[in-house]
C-alpha cells in the first residue's frame, strides 16, 4: 500500500490525482476507469478540503492499494475533521426542473455511481472513506 | 484545462480542453460571466474535453439558466466519460447535446 499525506486544501486536489493516476498507470487501468477515478477524487477530496476543517486548516491521506487478483484498485480518504459520513447523505432530487434544482450532495451521489463501492468508517478520530473500483 | 473563445456576431462559442473540475470550473464560471452579456446563444464544444466533476455542472447549470431567457445554450462533441456523468445525474434530461 502507498500513501500520501497533505494539506486539506482544495489546491492540492491535483497532486492527489497525480499520484493516483501514476498508480493506475503502472497498472495499464483502463482510461474510462481512470477518468472515472479521478473524478471521485475531485468530489471526495474537495468536499474533505471544503468542509472537514471548518475555516481550520488540516490534513488528509490518500492511500492506494490493489487487489490483483480482481484487478480492484482501492483507495481510501482519512482525515481527522468533523465526523461525516458521506455514505448517509440522502440522493439529490435529480427529477426537478434544472430551475428549481439543487446541486448539494451531487458529487457524492456521482461518486456511487461511478464506484464499485463505497464504505465509510468512523475510526480513532478519523473520518475513512474507501472506494472500490475494477480497473 | 485550456479555453478557446470564438464569438460570431452574437453566437459565442467556447472549447474546453482537459478536465473541468474543482480547480478549472472557476476559470469558465468568470469567462462566462465576462462574455455572456453581448452572447445570444453559447455553444460548448466538449470535443477536447477529457471529464467533468459536480464543480463542472454547476457551472454549466448556472449558464443554461441564463442562456434559457435567451437563445439556449448547447454542448457539442461531448465523450462517453462526461455523457456518463449526464446520465447518472439527470444533466442529460436539462441541458441540449448535440
Amino acid at each position: 500500500m502507498k500513501d500520501i499525506t497533505l494539506k486539506a486544501r482544495i489546491d492540492n486536489i491535483p497532486k492527489v490525482t497525480a499520484f493516483i493516476d501514476g498508480e493506475l498507470e503502472a497498472l495499464e487501468c483502463s482510461v474510462k476507469a481512470q477518468m472515472q477515478i479521478d473524478v471521485a477524487i475531485d468530489e471526495l477530496f474537495g468536499n474533505i478540503a471544503r468542509y472537514a476543517y471548518g475555516d481550520e486548516e488540516g490534513d488528509a491521506t490518500v492511500s492506494f492499494d490493489f487487489d490483483a487478483d480482481t484487478r480492484t484498485a482501492l483507495i481510501t480518504f482519512a482525515d481527522w475533521g468533523k465526523p461525516f459520513d458521506p455514505t448517509a447523505a440522502a440522493a439529490p432530487d435529480i427529477s426537478t426542473p434544472a430551475a428549481e434544482r439543487r446541486i448539494g450532495g451531487l458529487g457524492i451521489f456521482l461518486v456511487r455511481k461511478t464506484m464499485d463501492d463505497m464504505r465509510y468508517a468512523y475510526r480513532d478520530g478519523k473520518n475513512i472513506l474507501t472506494v472500490r473500483k475494477k480497473i | 484545462m485550456t479555453l478557446t473563445k470564438n464569438q460570431n456576431g452574437s453566437a459565442l462559442e467556447i472549447a474546453l480542453e482537459g478536465r473541468l473540475d474543482t480547480m478549472t470550473a472557476p476559470e469558465l464560471e468568470a469567462e462566462l460571466k465576462n462574455s455572456l452579456d453581448s452572447a445570444d446563444s453559447l455553444t460548448l464544444n466538449f470535443s477536447k474535453l477529457d471529464y467533468i466533476s459536480s464543480a463542472g455542472l454547476r457551472v454549466l447549470l448556472s449558464a443554461h439558466k441564463i442562456m434559457a431567457g435567451k437563445g439556449g445554450m448547447k454542448i457539442t462533441g461531448v465523450n462517453e466519460i462526461v455523457q456518463e456523468v449526464f446520465d447518472v445525474t439527470g444533466f442529460a434530461d436539462i441541458l441540449t447535446i448535440e
